[in-house]
């Protein structure tokens, strides 16, 4: 341009500021590649999960992403004919490794589903399940748990004085910060979620991402989104996934408003997808 | 229709309603300029009361893109493209004041003060027009190299403004007694410089737009 010489920029959104502060991984993928049988699902994947941050995972249907979040908790080898290369580091541990116990990594890694899954037992039950299977007995113990998950589930005042209730008396939105509150119950690092608001009401989901919110102070979230509004609110990063590949991981308030992809502005301004 | 497309037709239709503003305000400032040198008196009024069509235009822009905003939430280029409609349409807006100012000024100066009228504003107002001319073009294809070249042209009006004030102070100097009606010509000029600034105000919201960044052309 003519007058580059005269043109001064100023930054109106300081979208392009590493982040303060030293922000540590908890997760670390590198050159990670997946396979359903011959159909290759995820592409050489290379991401950074910080810790006690928000990282948002987007893309359209079938690009990946909930098989990449199945694969931070391992739970992707459930599905038969599954084939892997490249690594994924957990605190700096490859969980692949023979000497990894899945159930270690999963005590660690929680995991919230899109539909909310409680049990069909109490809502007291359902969160001492976890503890109570990692040996917990003492009933003193037991109620402590039952109280801090479910108050760190915002869920506390809404059903205290009814814990021996089932949980399919609860409201879809009780019902999944139940969930949150059963993958608290056991202390996880990482929560991972997986389009945990699809299915709930608008207000429901302004609870579950407020709760979000507070919840990355004390953990590490991954969460699977197709509400790229959503992503945008709650997140600190976001990785936009096509066709298996990463295309784009960014500071969310960077990928939302100057993508450096043409393909994530064209998705995330709806012109695909 | 699809959502995209019934979108992209919103959009266009807001940036029609946009093109269609400037010219209003161009359309001002010539007919303001006319009355300056006609002393005319009743176009004059005319501009003034015309402004109420712009500002009212200006509202019914600003209510589509904030109803479009809020129905599509638009994120990246597509945000940046509403919010830079609301802000040129400000822009607009306010050269359609300036025009308005013109025409106050020439009410103030009245018929048969025999003061002859600087030749050169009627060359800044052709620098504007020409001006306008070029933003809306870069506005209408969001280029940012046809944007650029505002810059220069803005430069061009503020040289002549002040060849303008340099010769209306020393006619102050040799004539005291027709100070308030140099003041008024003074006035107009500046009323030209500063249409002249909003339009580059323009071209820095379409240099945003595509960019993502704020760059400053004057």
């Amino acid at each position: 341009m003519a007058t580059a010489t005269k043109t001064q920029q100023i930054s109106i959104f300081n979208t392009n500021e590493p982040d303060k502060g030293k922000t540590k991984t908890i997760y670390s993928i590198e050159n990670f590649n997946l396979w359903y049988g011959t159909d290759q699902a995820l592409y050489e994947v290379q991401m950074e999960i910080p810790e006690n941050k928000v990282t948002a995972i987007i893309g359209p249907s079938g690009c990946g992403k909930s098989t990449f979040i199945k694969s931070l908790n391992r739970m992707v080898e459930l599905v038969p004919s599954v084939k892997m290369s490249g690594s994924i580091e957990y605190k700096e541990k490859d969980i692949f490794s023979p000497k990894y116990k899945v159930e270690d990594l999963r005590t660690d890694v929680g995991m919230v589903f899109q539909n909310p899954n409680p049990f069909p037992k109490s809502i007291y039950e359902n969160v001492v399940y976890g503890p109570k299977t990692h040996g917990i007995k003492k009933k003193s113990i037991l109620n402590e748990i039952v109280e801090k998950s479910l108050r760190g589930a915002a869920l506390w005042d809404e059903v205290k004085d009814r814990l021996n209730e089932n949980a399919f008396g609860l409201s879809g939105g009780q019902q999944q910060r139940l969930c949150i509150a059963r993958c608290l119950a056991i202390e996880p690092d990482v929560i991972l979620m997986d389009e945990p608001t699809s299915a709930l009401d608008p207000i429901s989901t302004t609870k579950i991402e407020e709760l979000v919110q507070t919840l990355k102070k004390d953990y590490s979230i991954a969460i699977v989104t197709h509400n790229m509004q959503q992503a945008a609110r709650i997140s600190d990063k976001t990785a936009f996934f096509l066709n298996g590949e990463v295309i784009e991981y960014n500071n969310t308030d960077k990928l939302f408003s100057n993508p450096d992809d043409k393909r994530t502005e064209d998705y995330i301004t709806g012109r695909f997808g | 229709m699809a959502g995209r497309e019934q979108f992209e037709a919103d959009l266009n239709h807001i940036k029609e309603d946009i093109i269609a503003l400037s010219n209003s305000a161009v359309d001002a400032l010539c007919e303001a300029i006319d009355a300056l040198f006609n002393q005319d008196l009743d176009l004059a009024n005319n501009v003034i009361d015309k402004d109420d069509l712009v500002d009212e235009q200006e509202h019914t822009i600003n209510d589509q893109t904030i109803l479009l905003i809020a129905k599509q939430q638009p994120v990246a280029t597509d945000l940046r493209r509403l919010v830079i409609s609301l802000q040129v349409t400000a822009d607009i807006e306010r050269m359609a004041d300036n025009a308005k100012n013109i025409a106050k000024s020439t009410i103030h100066l009245g018929e048969g003060h025999r003061l002859t009228i600087h030749p050169c504003i009627k060359e800044m107002r052709d620098m504007a027009i020409n001006m306008n001319k070029t933003a809306m073009r870069a506005f209408q294809y969001e280029d940012i190299s046809i944007a650029g070249k505002l810059s220069d042209m803005d430069d061009e009006v503020d040289q002549l403004y002040e060849l303008i004030v340099r010769d209306l102070l020393s006619e102050t100097a040799t004539n005291p007694e027709k100070i308030q009606y140099v003041m008024q010509m003074a006035f107009s000029a500046r009323y030209i410089e500063r249409f002249a600034d909003h339009i580059t105000n323009i071209g820095e919201s379409i240099l945003y737009l595509v960019k993502g960044k704020s760059y400053k052309l004057n």
